[in-house]
């Protein structure tokens, strides 16, 4: 088990961001966080990576606690992840961010490194002198993934990474997370783009007010009647 | 030959301040490197510059001695500036850093031990040229080799964005006291000197004006340029003596100056630089 969330709640104010959330993400498998705006999925990875503080519950990776850990702590022990909103190095090019990605790693990320990091996240061919913030949109998403696997990071977090891609960039983003999780990454994706989240994700969690409402296979979720009413039936319907 | 020892005598004065100047510079880029505008620069070099002075006329110690503890003294109260400024960023951390600068300054100028508002006086001129230079040209190798290490990379990812760089690892308050206490060391060096060529040592040396002053250098450099920071220094140095003839108006001409960088090379001197290589290279 890589990654074990036990019972996890996050308190904002008054407010219960998160309440009694139990999951955990295996090597190899692509677990999908799916619910609706305010679901509490960002919070979820913002408690994870040691951005949020808990107010109870338990993390664990590779069965040592996390929680209370600084965020730069829990980087260099395994976490990666990506953001919403693109967080790169915009003014850095994209050899400086690829080297950031590493900079926890021993030595010294070398070409043929950021080269085959660049591969893996599906954009070989981008310039590695570019600065990351000309690149086009997709470009940079992609960038932000290269980023994260230059810190052979044992646990990986999407989130959102189709957002502003066109279905076939995103069909190609299929293939990069498949991929990513083939090499024995475990990977969370926060995604709301439902074809994605059913094609990329071997078993999918659902979200609602900061609890866990649903778990299974992207198919099985689909079909719940549950996640249905809290989606309004307009996303869980491409799961089924 | 004779031609430039006569230039030399005329105006040592002069080009030993611009290398102190150079030095001071640099020591305000490596915070500004980091995205910490801490103004706190005048008072750690008059932190070294009274511990140098003190050291020089009461124990008689020599300069290299006198240098070597007045950095260590603040490099010592960099690091520890650090701890309470840490979250400070910004406008805020300015201010504060310019306050403690002015507390500094207090006490230079009531402490028996500093001379009081009189200052201290017969400080060794044992800082000559080739000291100066030589402490210069080691800052800047010093400098280059850090470039090219993790600690470098480190830094230029808390100035583009903290967030993203505690994601990948960085401990983002230990480069924050790392960068304010090596730019603490750095002006210690430059106050030090300062001390050993100047003679005397007023609290006043050490004021806002000082500090602004700096600061100017850093920004008609470039904020972000070690190289700026000397080419910014070394301009302002040399242009209230070379615009000498408009006497009163000198100091419109430096808002002059800073005005038009700000307004038309708003990344300094070296972004000019910068930009004209891209355009060979392309």
């Amino acid at each position: 088990m890589s990654l074990r969330l036990d019972d996890v709640g996050v308190r904002y104010g008054g407010v219960d961001a998160l309440r009694g959330v139990t999951l955990a993400v295996e090597p190899g498998h692509v677990l999908g966080l799916i619910g609706p705006n305010g679901a509490g999925k960002t919070t979820l990875v913002n408690a994870a990576t040691g951005l949020a503080p808990l107010a109870s519950g338990t993390i664990e990776l590779d069965g040592r606690r996390i929680d209370g850990v600084p965020p730069h702590r829990i980087a260099r022990a395994g976490i990666a992840r990506t953001y919403q909103n693109i967080r790169l190095f915009g003014a850095l090019d994209v050899r400086a961010n690829l080297a950031a990605g590493a900079y926890a790693q021993p030595g010294r990320l070398g070409d043929a490194g950021a080269h085959v990091l660049l591969e893996r996240a599906g954009i070989a061919n981008a310039d590695l002198r570019a600065k990351a913030s000309a690149l086009p949109y997709g470009d940079q998403r992609r960038l932000e993934i290269a980023r994260a696997l230059a810190a052979h990071p044992i646990v990986l977090m999407l989130d959102e990474p189709a957002a502003g891609m066109n279905p076939s960039e995103t069909t190609r983003l299929v293939e990069t997370i498949r991929a990513i999780a083939a090499s024995g990454i475990a990977v969370l994706l926060i995604e709301h783009d439902m074809t994605l989240v059913r094609a990329a994700c071997d078993s999918v969690v659902v979200l609602n007010l900061g609890e866990v409402i649903a778990r299974g296979t992207p198919s099985e979720v689909g079909r719940d009647p549950v996640v249905v009413e809290a989606y309004l039936g307009s996303g869980a319907e491409a799961l089924a | 030959m004779n031609s430039l020892l006569d230039f030399y005598a005329k105006h040592s004065h002069l080009i030993d301040q611009i290398g102190i100047n150079a030095i001071l510079a640099l020591s305000l880029s490596v915070s500004l490197q980091a995205g910490q505008l801490a103004l706190a620069q005048a008072a750690f070099m008059g932190i070294a510059a009274y511990v140098s002075a003190i050291l020089a006329t009461e124990l008689n110690w020599p300069l290299v001695a006198t240098v070597l503890v007045a950095m260590l003294a603040s490099t010592l109260v960099a690091a520890l500036l650090a701890l309470p400024v840490r979250r400070l960023r910004g406008v805020f951390l300015a201010i504060a850093t310019i306050g403690f600068g002015e507390i500094v300054r207090v006490f230079a100028n009531n402490l028996k031990v500093t001379g009081g508002a009189e200052g201290l006086s017969k400080i060794p001129n044992d800082a000559t040229t080739p000291v100066i230079y030589g402490a210069l040209a080691l800052v800047a190798l010093t400098l280059f080799l850090l470039s090219r290490t993790k600690f470098a990379l480190a830094v230029a990812l808390v100035r583009e964005d903290e967030h993203a760089a505690r994601g990948v690892g960085v401990d983002v308050g230990l480069i924050r006291t790392l960068s304010l206490a090596l730019g603490g060391a750095i002006a210690g060096l430059g106050g030090a000197l300062f001390a050993h060529q100047s003679f005397y040592l007023t609290p006043g040396d050490f004021g806002f004006q000082t500090m602004e002053r700096i600061l100017v250098w850093c920004v008609v450099g470039g904020v972000t340029s070690p190289l700026g920071a000397i080419l910014g220094s070394t301009l302002l140095s040399i242009l209230p003596e070379a615009i000498r003839f408009l006497a009163d108006y000198r100091e419109v001409f430096n808002g002059i100056i800073l005005l038009a960088v700000i307004l038309f090379a708003p990344g300094g001197l070296s972004s000019l630089w910068r930009r004209g290589a891209v355009r060979v290279r392309s």
